[in-house]
């Protein structure tokens, strides 16, 4: 096994173009389970600890660009004001040791339909940027992103280098269902983003299909329906959580029946939407 | 691969490392600190808790190659000299402390935690504490070292 350690971002590119079959390494939290149970037994392991860029977040162009080394621990101290739904997300990963090392860089890079911070970044707009040494930088949309599971749009010669969420113009929640409150990988879970200024708002869910995915129909639904001037009608709000309940296609595993799942989107959609929405009223009457 | 890293504040470099093995091996297994302990290597237990450049990581995911150059505090590292550390002491007085394997990893991060929040509430304390699993004490003796461990090194 080779031991890859690229200190700036273009020679980690390069090493990640001529050794495409190395993994890459950053806060070690998945890749680490998996060689100490030897479920895996990478030909090298590229570490990013060194490129230290990737530990940066910044607003740029309007947007909150923020690196894939950047650790869930930071997202919750410096990103809650922009980024609450990835902040709120982010603070139900693991554990606190876990928060400190691991990222959402990597938790793209392992596209677990369980990962924690997809249904956020769906929910928000947000674009995954990578690059490769031969053909530059891409941004994928983070619907795009998620291919299977466990699988997305990376291509082997490419490095995950940012996310780039919109700061938020409107309330977010992101809510897990778990057996207890630390250290549990979701049941289910789900985010919510208001956009107020485009009328529309946006959903993301976590561990109900094999990739993360949005609910569509729910979100168009709301698109069409919502006075966004009036309290939320409990009529609506049954509608949306049921559209995005429909919009759940889980599996029954050890952690929860299918049937199990579906329901709880259900639930977790109206009442994340209900929050939200009593926030929104709360801002305007203020 | 040679992996050269400050522990405890010395110098230290372990050779033949392989490229896999994690950080907490090299600790027990190579550099003699067997307080570290290893009970699940996946993340999930906390006994192997140690300050990375001041950070409290788990040393079971940590690959060894990414230390190099970096700062490692151990529990072997919290008390100065024959002197306990007061987060230490009060694990002792409290009876916070049964078969003791899941002691190392929790005195660190109950340290960490002291040292960013020197009065936290009974939930920061458990939120903090989330990551560290203890088979005997019941947690509650626990709890009550580190609230008296907050008081103490705040009466100094
Ligand atoms: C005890 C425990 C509890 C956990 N709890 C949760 C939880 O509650 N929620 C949750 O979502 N996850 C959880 N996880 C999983 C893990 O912590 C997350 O997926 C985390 O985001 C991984 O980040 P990392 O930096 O540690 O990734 P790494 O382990 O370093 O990498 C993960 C994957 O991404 C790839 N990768 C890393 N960086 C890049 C890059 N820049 N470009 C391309 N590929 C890259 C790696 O090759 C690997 O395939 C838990 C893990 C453990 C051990
Ligand atoms: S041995 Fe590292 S967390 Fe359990
Ligand atoms: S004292 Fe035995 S595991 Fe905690």
């Amino acid at each position: 096994m080779d031991f890859l350690r690229p200190t700036t971002w273009e020679e980690a590119l390069a090493a990640k173009a001529d050794q495409p079959e190395s993994v890459p390494i950053q806060g070690g939290t998945d890749v680490m389970v998996e060689i100490n149970f030897d479920v895996r037994r990478p030909p090298a392991l590229l570490d990013l600890n060194q490129v230290a860029e990737l530990r940066e977040w910044s607003m740029t162009g309007g947007l909150c660009r923020v690196g894939a080394g950047v650790p869930y621990a930071v997202v919750v101290d410096e990103l809650g004001g922009p980024l609450p739904g990835l902040a709120q997300a982010s603070r139900t990963v693991g554990s606190p040791q876990i928060r400190n090392r691991g990222t959402v860089g990597g938790n793209l890079g392992a596209a677990s339909p369980a990962g924690d911070s997809h249904p956020p970044l769906l929910a928000a707009g947000a674009a995954v940027e990578v690059e490769s040494r031969e053909r530059g930088v891409r941004m994928i949309p983070a619907a795009e992103f998620y291919r299977g599971v466990k699988r997305s749009a990376l291509e082997p010669d490419e490095l995950i280098r940012a996310v780039h969420v919109p700061p938020a113009t409107g309330p977010q929640y992101f809510s897990k269902v778990g057996t207890r409150n630390a250290m549990v990988i979701a049941v289910c879970s789900f985010a919510i983003a208001l956009h107020p200024g485009e009328r529309r708002v946006g959903t993301g869910l976590g561990s109900a299909a094999p990739t993360p995915r949005r609910a569509l129909e729910a979100e168009e639904l709301l698109a069409a329906e919502l006075d966004w001037e009036a309290p939320l009608t409990p009529a609506l709000a049954r509608r949306f959580g049921e559209l995005c309940a429909r919009a759940a296609a889980p599996i029954d595993d050890v952690r929860g029946t299918a049937a199990y799942r579906v329901h709880a989107i259900g639930v977790l959609a109206r009442r994340t939407l209900a929050w939200a929405w009593n926030d929104h009223l709360e801002k305007r009457a203020a | 691969m040679r992996v050269s890293f400050v522990v405890n504040g010395r110098e230290e470099s372990a050779d033949d490392v392989w490229e896999g093995e994690s950080l907490l091996y090299v600790l027990r297994e190579r550099l003699g600190l067997p307080g570290s302990k290893n009970a699940c290597e996946q993340g999930e237990c906390g006994s192997c808790t140690v300050y990375l450049d001041g950070v409290p990581v788990c040393a079971c995911l940590v690959a060894a190659g990414q230390v190099e150059g970096r700062r490692v505090r151990t529990v072997e590292g919290l008390a100065e000299g024959d002197r306990l550390d007061p987060v230490q002491e009060a694990f002792v007085e409290c009876g916070a402390v049964q078969c003791g394997f899941c002691t190392p990893g929790l005195i660190v991060q109950a340290h960490d935690l002291l040292e960013r929040r020197p009065r936290p509430s009974d939930a920061e304390i458990r939120e903090a504490l989330a990551g560290n699993l203890c088979r005997c004490t019941g947690y509650e003796k626990i709890l009550d070292a580190v609230r008296l461990a907050a008081s103490r090194k705040e009466a100094r």
